[in-house]
Parts: structure tokens; C-alpha cells; sequence
């Protein structure tokens, strides 16, 4: 292991420990907020792979966590899966969407791949809709207490969920981690920086491209999975535009490219958005302007700057 | 009503999407055919014209043609100009990156909606149309509005195919379209040409508002279905194709109306989206685009 890597694996096992030290401090109401913010930021940890590392910007990740959070609970509503297999069933049709967008989508590039992602989610969101019979649409249905449990764990209850939560996105955390130190990840950084030098070199690149979203569309299923699951409810909204703008929000205010980046980026904006809509119902002015300035003003986002000034080595 | 007699009803209607639909997806084409960029925030223009137009009507008593005739004139002024501020304040700062742009245009998209939502609040609000002629055919009287408005949108349309091929102002464009560097080596004021494109795009987004809102009521959640269909519209007529663009508006427009009447809307978009996906992954340059985007 060598230097750097060291230091990278000690920060993050850091900020775990830290996280898991705050569930015995806080209070109630920023409890379940950080759950709720861990969870989402698993969900950013996907889009980073796609955007940040690999440069493909999608407008549709909206699809992928709401593949998982339907995927979960369609099957526990429809065919009384219990929790733990209907968890692994929304990771898996996270990525098989991924897979399957990905086949098509990544024949475009640039603006095109942007707007065909976005046409891709709202089929999606719509087709959600239109099956209102099963799905029940806008309204979306509520998973029962007694089903939400894995084993004897009963994932409702705080504290479980409080750990739940933190052990997906140490996952996520220590994944992302683990392909942007290995080879493949150096990969997919190349092709974000000069596509046709790393195809020059020879290498695949619409296959790497293709596994970039397929690992960022599990993710995705996975946070979506277990937003369903933790929090007991499946929505609509959560296929609709908003949420794929929310992850590019999120990560672009953190740091693309960065592995901490989506995670503080998730952190600030639920705070902001918590903050302001206590004042006004037009809180996604909040989020408008945020992505305004940071495009103009701060492309890199808050740990890009960090890397940028203050040290030099961080993932 | 017999069949023959409901199907006309029911293109007419398309017939009325259509002519809406092709004056904002102009301007969407006009800003990405000239600039290059992907205006996101093109529906918001649209509502923001819709929501101009209640309020100068509004502002004005007497007869409902007064206060229409105002809105048709000063909202699209309005909008022109809080475009023009939204380039040089961010747009020209990002130098047009074209995906930089799009993540700029959907901040000012939630910036125009939300501010919006604030000042207007969250209610639907009728505008009365200007005149309330009815037209008696032999099956159902129609209103006389709806046929001005796609009269007007005609009239509108070929004011721009005259300013873009008959005026000094519209040679500068085509100019800065085929090959910007030679158009600016050539004197050509390229950045003023990008603010005046980007302008114009948004005052037929407000235009095509105005004329629909006695139709439809002003809402601040009203840019997202013609911002969708005219990405729809753009697409299929190919990037940057102005011509494209106006007869997959009318396609569009009159098969959405028709199929909406007989079958459910939401399957009509779901088909119509996934459409425009494949025809990007498959045919990126659209049906009748030849240029590569």
C-alpha cells in the first residue's frame, strides 16, 4: 500500500468512525436527517462514478434510483419478497437498466448522451404513471413496518437505520475508493480526459464507458432500494426530472472526481434546502442559484478546492 | 358526432398544439443552431410569457383586446430581456461550453419557476381572449381565437424566415451559424449576434405563451410539456434545421392533438419519447437534418 493510498483509506475510515460517533450525539430530528443524507449521498457516490470520473454527463439518473426503489418495492408489494432479497433484486435492476440505457445511450456523446439520458428517465417516469394501477403513481404507497426487517432487525427503528444507512454508504465509500485506485478506474479517467488518446492506446473504451454505468446504476438502485426500505415509502417524484438533477447538483457543489465530494455536497444542500424551506415554499430557488454560481464561479466544487489548496493527495 | 366530424374537431385542436408548438421550438432551434447551446431554461420563458401576459391584462380595464394587445407587445419585450441579461451575466461568461451550459440554463430554469412561484403564487389564472367570435360549422361551432392564434403563429413564422433571409441582421446570423471564427474574422460581432439569437429564441418562447394562455390558463408549472415536445420537435427535425423544425412541429403537434383525443396522453408521450431517444442513438442528425450536430 503505498503512501497515499494509506492516507486516502485512513481519512475515509475516519469519516465512517466520525459518522458513526455522531448517532450517539445528535438529536432526533438531525438523526433521521443524516440517514436520510447518507443514503442520498450513496446515490451521488453512483452519479460521481459516471460524471466525475468518467466525464458522462447524465440528466436521467432519476431512472436508476427509482429502478431500485421499485424494483424493491414493487416486488415486496406484488409478490411478498421479504427485505434482504428484494434489496438485492433493486441493486440488480438498477444496474440492468444501466445496462440497457447504457447499450444505447453511450452510442451518443456529449449534449446528445444528455438529452437522450433525459428522455430515457422521463419514458421512465411516465411509464411509472401510466401503470398506476400497480405502481399507484404520484401518490405512491407506504411499505409496511412489519416487513421492514432483515432478520431481527427491525430497520425502522433509529438506530438500526441510522447504521443501515452508514454501512451502504461505507460501501459505496470504500468501492468508489477501490476502482479509482485500481487500474480500471485510471482507465476511466483517461477517457474522460482525452477520449481518443485512450482509444489510441487501445483501449475499449464504449466497454469501460458501459461498466462505468453499470457500476453507478447499482449504486444508484442500491440507494434507491434502501431509501424505499429504510423510510417506508415509493413515490413517483423520486423518478421525476428534480431527482436527476438533484445528483448532479450534489456532486458538482462537492467536487466531481473527488470520493468525499458527493457526500459533503449532499450534506450542505440538504441542509440548505432543509433550511430555507422552513421561510418559503420556493426552496428550489436555493438549488437554481447554487447551480448558477458554482458553474460560473467554482466548477471544481468544495473538495476540488480543497484538493486544489489545501492537500494535494486526496481521492 | 359522427366520426368524419370528430376527427376534424380533434386536427383542428392539433392544428392549434401544432402552431403553438412550432413558434417555440423556433426559437429553441434558432439558439441552438446559431449558438450551439441547449437552452433548458426555454419552457421557463415560455411560462414567464404566460404569466407576463395575466399580468398586463390585468393592469388594463375596458375591453379584454386592450389588455391582450399590451401582453402581446410588452411580454415578449420582458422576456427578451431578462434573456439578454441571463447571456451576458452567465452564458457568455461560460463561454458557451455546451455542457457547462446546459447546467447553467437549468439552474436559471429553477431560478425563473421558483421566483415565479413567489411572486404569482402556486394558482392557475385565466386570461380572457381579446374576442369571442364563434365559427358555426355545419357539425359544432368553433371558437374564432383558437383559428387567430394559428393565423397569427403563420404571420409570427414568417416574419422570421424574413428577418433571417431578407434583412442585413439575418445574414449576420447565417453568417455565425455556417462558421462563426470566419464570421468574426470578417468583422462580424459575434458575442452581440449570440445575446440578439439568444433574445429573440426567448420572445417567440413568450409569443407562443401569449397567444396560447386565453386558451390554456397561466401557471408557474407550465414550461415543462412544451419545453419536452420542443426538444421532441427539434430533434426529429434535426439540430439546427429551421425548416426541419417547422414541419415537425406541425407532425407533431397534429399527431399529439389526434392521438390525444382518442387515446391516453401519457402513452402518447411515453411513445413519443422513447421515439426521440432512438431517433438520436440511431439517426443523430434527425429526419431531415443534414448537418452533424
Amino acid at each position: 500500500m503505498s503512501g497515499a493510498t494509506r492516507k486516502g483509506v485512513v481519512l475515509h475510515l475516519g469519516v465512517v468512525a466520525l459518522l458513526a460517533g455522531l448517532q450517539f450525539v445528535l438529536p432526533a430530528y438531525h438523526h433521521g436527517n443524516l440517514a436520510r443524507v447518507m443514503v442520498l449521498a450513496s446515490f451521488a457516490l453512483g452519479y460521481n462514478v459516471m460524471f466525475g470520473y468518467t466525464g458522462l454527463l447524465s440528466l436521467g439518473h432519476a431512472m436508476f434510483f427509482a429502478a431500485g426503489l421499485y424494483g424493491m418495492g414493487l416486488a415486496m408489494r406484488h409478490l411478498g419478497l421479504p427485505a434482504l432479497p428484494a434489496l438485492a433484486l433493486g441493486v440488480l435492476c438498477g444496474a440492468a437498466l444501466a445496462a440497457l440505457v447504457g447499450l444505447l445511450a453511450l452510442r451518443t456523446a456529449g449534449v446528445a448522451f444528455m438529452i437522450v439520458t433525459l428522455m430515457f428517465a422521463q419514458t421512465g417516469y411516465l411509464t411509472i404513471l401510466y401503470f398506476g394501477a400497480f405502481t399507484r403513481g404520484d401518490e405512491g404507497f407506504v411499505i409496511p413496518r412489519a416487513a421492514r426487517r432483515i432478520g431481527a432487525l427491525d430497520l425502522s427503528e433509529p438506530t438500526t437505520r441510522y447504521f443501515a444507512a452508514l454501512l451502504l454508504l461505507g460501501l459505496c465509500l470504500f468501492a468508489t475508493l477501490a476502482l479509482v485506485r485500481s487500474s480500471t478506474g485510471r482507465v476511466l479517467i483517461a477517457i474522460r480526459e482525452n477520449e481518443d488518446r485512450a482509444r489510441m492506446l487501445g483501449y475499449d473504451v464504449f466497454r469501460y464507458k458501459l461498466l462505468a454505468m453499470v457500476i453507478s446504476g447499482a449504486m444508484a438502485g442500491a440507494a434507491g432500494a434502501a431509501y424505499g426500505l429504510l423510510f417506508g415509502y415509493v413515490g413517483a417524484t423520486f423518478a421525476s426530472v428534480q431527482y436527476s438533477i438533484f445528483p448532479l447538483l450534489w456532486v458538482l457543489l462537492g467536487g466531481a472526481g473527488t470520493v468525499l465530494g458527493p457526500l459533503v455536497g449532499t450534506l450542505f444542500m440538504f441542509y440548505l434546502i432543509d433550511l430555507s424551506s422552513g421561510f418559503t415554499s420556493a426552496y428550489m430557488l436555493i438549488a437554481g442559484v447554487a447551480l448558477v454560481l458554482l458553474t460560473l464561479f467554482a466548477p471544481r466544487g468544495l473538495m476540488g478546492l480543497v484538493r486544489a489548496r489545501l492537500v494535494p493527495w486526496l481521492p | 358526432m359522427d366520426f368524419g366530424p370528430y376527427l376534424l374537431l380533434a386536427s383542428m385542436e392539433g392544428a392549434v398544439q401544432a402552431a403553438v408548438l412550432a413558434l417555440m421550438a423556433l426559437g429553441l432551434s434558432l439558439v441552438f443552431g446559431v449558438m450551439r447551446v441547449v437552452n433548458i431554461a426555454h419552457g421557463e420563458f415560455f411560462m414567464l410569457g404566460a404569466v407576463l401576459a395575466w399580468w398586463f391584462t390585468s393592469l388594463v380595464g375596458g375591453h379584454p383586446a386592450f389588455g391582450f394587445a399590451l401582453a402581446l407587445i410588452g411580454a415578449p419585450l420582458i422576456v427578451g430581456l431578462v434573456a439578454v441579461a441571463a447571456d451576458l451575466l452567465v452564458l457568455k461568461r461560460l463561454d458557451y461550453d455546451p455542457e457547462r451550459t446546459i447546467v447553467a440554463t437549468i439552474g436559471l430554469l429553477y431560478i425563473i419557476q421558483q421566483l415565479a412561484l413567489e411572486f404569482y403564487g402556486p394558482d392557475a389564472r385565466p386570461v380572457a381572449a381579446p374576442f369571442s367570435w364563434r365559427i358555426d360549422l355545419p357539425w359544432f361551432g368553433y371558437s374564432g381565437y383558437k383559428l387567430f392564434v394559428i393565423a397569427a403563429a403563420v404571420v409570427i413564422m414568417l416574419g422570421v424566415w424574413a428577418l433571417l433571409t431578407r434583412t442585413r441582421i439575418g445574414l449576420v446570423m447565417r453568417a455565425t451559424q455556417f462558421d462563426s471564427e470566419t464570421a468574426q474574422a470578417f468583422g462580424i460581432p459575434v458575442g452581440r449576434v449570440y445575446t440578439m439569437v439568444f433574445g429573440l429564441g426567448a420572445m417567440l418562447a413568450a409569443l407562443a405563451a401569449v397567444l396560447i394562455v386565453p386558451i390554456q390558463q397561466a401557471h408557474y408549472l407550465m414550461g415543462g410539456d412544451p419545453l419536452l415536445l420542443s426538444f421532441i420537435v427539434v430533434i426529429i427535425g434535426g439540430l439546427g434545421s429551421l425548416r426541419g423544425t417547422v414541419v415537425a412541429a406541425v407532425l407533431i403537434g397534429m399527431s399529439d392533438g389526434i392521438i390525444s383525443v382518442f387515446f391516453s396522453p401519457t402513452l402518447a408521450k411515453i411513445l413519443a419519447t422513447l421515439l426521440v431517444a432512438l431517433v438520436l442513438v440511431y439517426r443523430p442528425t434527425g429526419l431531415f437534418g443534414t448537418r452533424t450536430a
